[in-house]
């Protein structure tokens, strides 16, 4: 067992969340850091692995920070699996069988793939797309697919559709929903990407779910059969149906887990000097409006900053204040500021929408029924400003304000075709 | 591993290689109609380059295609990059240095692959063409055909759109119609530079004094060109970098940035962002200033000293001009430059100015004839040498597959070099981060020809404000969560 003369943190998983804490407790703290993923000696950005089998990017490029950062700011990173931790006693197991002591720990373990349940689910050819071991397994197998089937539509379905389209497979995208990611995009959206799919030459199969797989005779996989009976040949199987936290390793350790690992609002596990940050992160109370597992990318950031500060002697609460995201549907951007909800209660919610006639470009304002307060925004095909639109929802400005003043937070480049105007025009006609 | 070239494609290519082919082949073969075979082979290199555009990236929708970039052996630093790198090279080390192997003959008719141009060449200048008007054409042809498919490739994006019309436009018109027609009226003139956007110190050799005194004696059309570059140096370029940053330059006017904008394009993911590549280019660009500052005095220092300077402006009186601009360079960096540059910076350019006070103080105290103790003449020679072969050319455009489209606009140009230092000092111009949208993808830094590692900004919600950003807008372009955008706002607040 090794031992640190002064108090030691170990950091589990070098994600954004755990990196960022990592940067933020090495600006206050000489105390020894410790960091340990089994997925890549270093930090990379997972939102990129895309960008590296489309080859717009090598694979060194996801790397925000160049590999002798972590040694000139005295950060120990190790690649290993943790098998077990033992959260009374304060160490760790690997799989190797060697331990570790910590003073300290943060879990910041991230998430898994969701796992098929249809059979033939474990043969080769059907995998999920979150690790890089992931993407070395697609680009091992690339040559030898000629189509390939994606299920689940959500976002990582869609960008994995694209990164298969963009090397020339026939791809089919299965979704549950009778159209794509209506759980959260409210129908003219979601609408619009199911057609923006489809003019990509993607065959998008709504409201059809996977049956069976059926085995090729090498191992891998020949085609698959879905709940409507058709047969469709494929030599590969994304799996996208979500993810969850990834903390099955921590059954033992005494740490409360729900679906993932239990947190208060600071941060903190049942145990104490064991936090958890990031996607593997469940708020028991999570914030108004906010869910208990967030996992996106800045949310892990947020707690990881916030959790440096309360380990250098500043308690600070995890506060996200209004939620926002984006993302990108092949060539449509998406940009969501507040809450909007796929299918608004109208005593709490409703919504002003604009779409322009011919080109991908959609804006929705969703506010109060009665008080007209502004609740959120969602943008397709324009860009917006956040911080514009955090200080508006801060502010409870009302929906004519902010159509008033949307000018403002316009963020397209320079030269773009305003569409401002035309919503504002059309603002006024329906408000008459 | 990249998808495989459709039918068309490869025809298209075909077509382009063999126009190629056929003007290359004017190295060997005297052809006797050249006119003819200079328009087939034109028109076969247009229709290959554009077909082949058109069929590269108007068979999808528009968006950003940078698909299988860095499978293309090409493109991504492998053998037939490194080819392509050598055959550049080797043709602009002819072109500087043994220009006879084209044909050109400085004492009589030239021949071979000059010669083939001379039909363009007595149409636009009325005079048989050179190797330089042999290198303008096809310059001007590059920038044109591969910014046609650099407009196809980015066409969502009306900003690429309209800086490549600019650029083209200020190549055809500017850098080669323009300066040949004039030639061509004004034929009895002595030379002198008529690229009216090709102003000091880009243009190397404005102050020498042959140039300066053929401007003097170049009729009104010389004065123009002397008072509208005076006037481009000292006002028209500070007030436009001042609301637009340096971009209205380089990513809108220059021809060097034309050309590596243009046919350079596909290469500009191979400009290093290693920190370590930073601090060379940091250094490089400080000597940069220092010689095209030391040169500039040099030279005009030994033209006062000539007959021809009469007795108007003295040494003495060009000393303390130059001193009293010292001077003020350092209060203005001792103020201003406090909070934004860095400690070295102030350091650097403070001990530099005081050194070159006192050394100017000393030497017009002795009315010597080489300030700074060297030559003027060599000076300018290793001046024009570095900027106008070596380095712009050679390694500015030979090593575009090896080192990136901009290496030459990164650590060598003298334009670049001042308009950025007044870029980081003094203008409007920012690209600012949106909140907290970043997902530190580094397609934004991949993708930055100037190796900028924008996503070092970006993901701490920082808006960068870099005295390299060539404003060409690509890191906002290629972002895929809208994450960037260039703005001129108030020159306050700009972080
Ligand atoms: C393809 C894809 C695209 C995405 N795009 C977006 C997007 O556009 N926007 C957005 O907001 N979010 C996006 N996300 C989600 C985002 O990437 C995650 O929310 C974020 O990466 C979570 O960071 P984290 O630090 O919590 O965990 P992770 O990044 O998952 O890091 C956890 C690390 O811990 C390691 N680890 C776990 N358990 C062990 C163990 N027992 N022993 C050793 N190491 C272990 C893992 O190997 C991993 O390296 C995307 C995700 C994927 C997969
Ligand atoms: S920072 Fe952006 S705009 Fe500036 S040079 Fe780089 S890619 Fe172009
Ligand atoms: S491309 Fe955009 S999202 Fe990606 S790192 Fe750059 S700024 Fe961030």
């Amino acid at each position: 067992m090794k031992d640190f003369p002064k108090k030691n943190i170990v950091i589990l998983g070098n994600g954004i969340s755990g990196i960022t804490a990592a940067r933020h407790l090495r600006k206050r703290t000489d105390r020894p850091i410790t960091i340990i993923s089994e997925e890549h000696p270093y930090f990379f950005s997972r939102t990129a692995l895309m960008y590296v089998y489309m080859g717009h990017m090598p694979f060194e490029a996801t790397q925000p920070y160049e590999n002798d950062f972590w040694k000139k700011n005295n950060l120990n990173c190790i690649q290993a699996r943790v098998k077990n931790i033992n959260g009374r006693k304060k160490y760790l197991e690997f799989k190797n069988g060697e331990t570790m002591s910590f003073d300290v720990l943060i879990i910041a373990s991230g998430s898994k793939p969701n796992q098929l349940s249809c059979p033939g689910n474990d043969l080769n050819g059907v995998h999920g797309m979150y690790h890089k071991q992931d993407l070395d397994r697609l680009e091992s197998l690339s040559h030898s697919i000629k189509s390939a089937v994606i299920v689940g539509g959500g976002l990582i379905g869609i960008e994995l559709a694209e990164m298969l389209h963009s090397r020339g497979k026939k791809v089919t995208l299965i979704v549950r929903e009778n159209s794509f990611w209506n759980r959260v995009l409210p129908d003219a959206e979601s609408k619009m990407i199911n057609s923006h799919i489809e003019a990509h030459g993607i065959r998008l199969l709504l409201e059809t779910e996977l049956k069976a797989i059926i085995p090729s005779e090498q191992g891998g996989v020949k085609e698959v059969i879905t709940n409507k009976g058709e047969v469709i040949p494929c030599e590969y199987i994304g799996s996208t149906i979500g993810v969850s936290p990834n903390v099955d390793f921590l059954k033992d350790s005494g740490i409360a887990l729900g679906r993932g690992v239990l947190v208060n609002s600071f941060l903190e596990t049942n145990l104490p000097d064991i936090y958890a940050i990031g996607d593997c992160a469940e708020q028991t109370q999570p914030q108004k409006n906010r869910r208990p597992i967030e996992a996106v990318w800045y949310t892990g950031k947020i707690m990881g900053e916030t959790l440096a500060n309360t380990l250098c002697g500043k308690r600070k609460e995890y506060l996200p204040n209004h939620w926002f995201n984006s993302a990108k549907f092949f060539d449509i951007e998406y940009q969501t500021y507040g809450r909007v909800e796929a299918d608004p209660d109208p005593k709490e919610q409703k919504q002003f929408y604009w779409q322009h006639q011919n080109k991908n470009q959609l804006l929705r304002l969703s506010y109060h029924p009665e008080t007209e307060i502004l609740q959120g925004v969602n943008v397709m095909g324009i860009r917006m400003r956040h911080k514009i639109f955090e200080q508006w929802l801060d502010q409870n400005k009302t929906l004519e304000e902010v159509v008033d003043r949307l000018q403002e937070a316009y963020f397209d480049p320079e030269f773009s075709k305003n569409p401002i105007a035309k919503i504002k025009a059309d603002f006024a006609i329906i408000k008459q | 591993m990249v998808n495989k070239k459709s039918l068309s494609q490869n025809t298209a290519l075909l077509l382009g290689f063999l126009g190629l082919l056929l003007w290359s082949s004017s190295f060997w073969i005297e052809y006797q109609n050249k006119t003819l075979m200079l328009s087939i082979g034109f028109l076969m290199m247009s229709i290959g380059v554009i077909g082949y555009s058109y069929s590269l990236y108007f068979t999808s929708l528009a968006g950003i295609r940078n698909n299988g970039v860095w499978f293309s052996s090409l493109v991504s630093r492998s053998i037939w990059g490194w080819l392509l790198g050598l055959v550049l090279t080797g043709f602009y080390v002819l072109l500087y240095f043994y220009p006879e192997f084209l044909g050109y003959n400085e004492a009589g008719k030239s021949s071979g692959l000059v010669a083939f141009f001379d039909p363009l060449s007595v149409l636009l200048n009325g005079k048989p063409a050179t190797q330089w008007f042999l290198y303008g054409t096809v310059y001007t042809l590059a920038i044109i055909l591969f910014g046609i498919k650099f407009i196809f490739k980015y066409r969502n994006n009306r900003y690429q759109v309209f800086r490549t019309i600019s650029v083209i436009f200020f190549q055809l018109g500017f850098a080669f119609l323009i300066p040949e027609i004039l030639s061509k009226l004004n034929q009895d003139l002595p030379y002198f530079s008529k690229d009216l956007k090709n102003m000091w110190p880009l243009n190397y050799y404005f102050f020498e004094d042959w140039h300066f005194n053929n401007m003097l004696n170049g009729g009104n059309l010389g004065l123009f060109i002397l008072i509208f570059g005076l006037l481009m140096m000292f006002v028209i370029s500070p007030i436009l970098t001042y609301f637009f940053g340096k971009r209205w330059y380089c990513s809108w006017v220059c021809g060097c940035g034309g050309l590596a904008e243009t046919a350079g394009d596909p290469f500009r993911q191979l400009s290093s962002k290693k920190i370590s590549v930073w601090k060379f280019e940091r250094w490089m660009i400080h000597v940069v200033l220092v010689f095209i500052f030391i040169t500039t005095i040099a030279v005009i220092w030994t033209y006062l000293g000539s007959e021809t300077s009469g007795e108007t402006l003295t040494r003495k009186y060009f000393a303390n001009v130059i001193i009293g601009f010292l001077i003020l360079l350092i209060l203005v960096i001792l103020v201003w430059g406090r909070k934004e540059l860095n400690k070295d910076a102030v350091n650097t350019i403070i001990s530099i100015a005081t050194i070159l006070i006192f050394v100017i103080i000393w030497q017009s105290k002795w009315n010597q004839e080489n300030l700074m103790f060297v030559d003027s003449y060599s000076l300018r020679k290793w001046y024009g040498f570095g900027v106008g072969a070596a380095f712009s050319g050679v390694l500015g455009v030979g090593f575009y597959p090896i080192l990136g489209s901009r290496v030459w606009c990164r650590f060598g140009c003298p334009m670049a070099a001042i308009l950025g230092l007044q870029q980081r000092l003094l203008s409007r111009f920012r690209i600012t981060t949106n909140g907290g949208q970043c997902i530190s993808c580094g397609n934004c830094s991949s993708y930055c020809e100037m190796g900028i590692d924008v996503r070092s900004y970006a993901q701490n919600e920082e808006n960068i404000v870099r005295s390299s950003c060539v404003g060409c807008g690509i890191c906002a372009t290629v972002c895929p969560r809208g994450v960037l955008k260039l703005e001129n706002v108030s020159s306050k607040n700009r972080y």
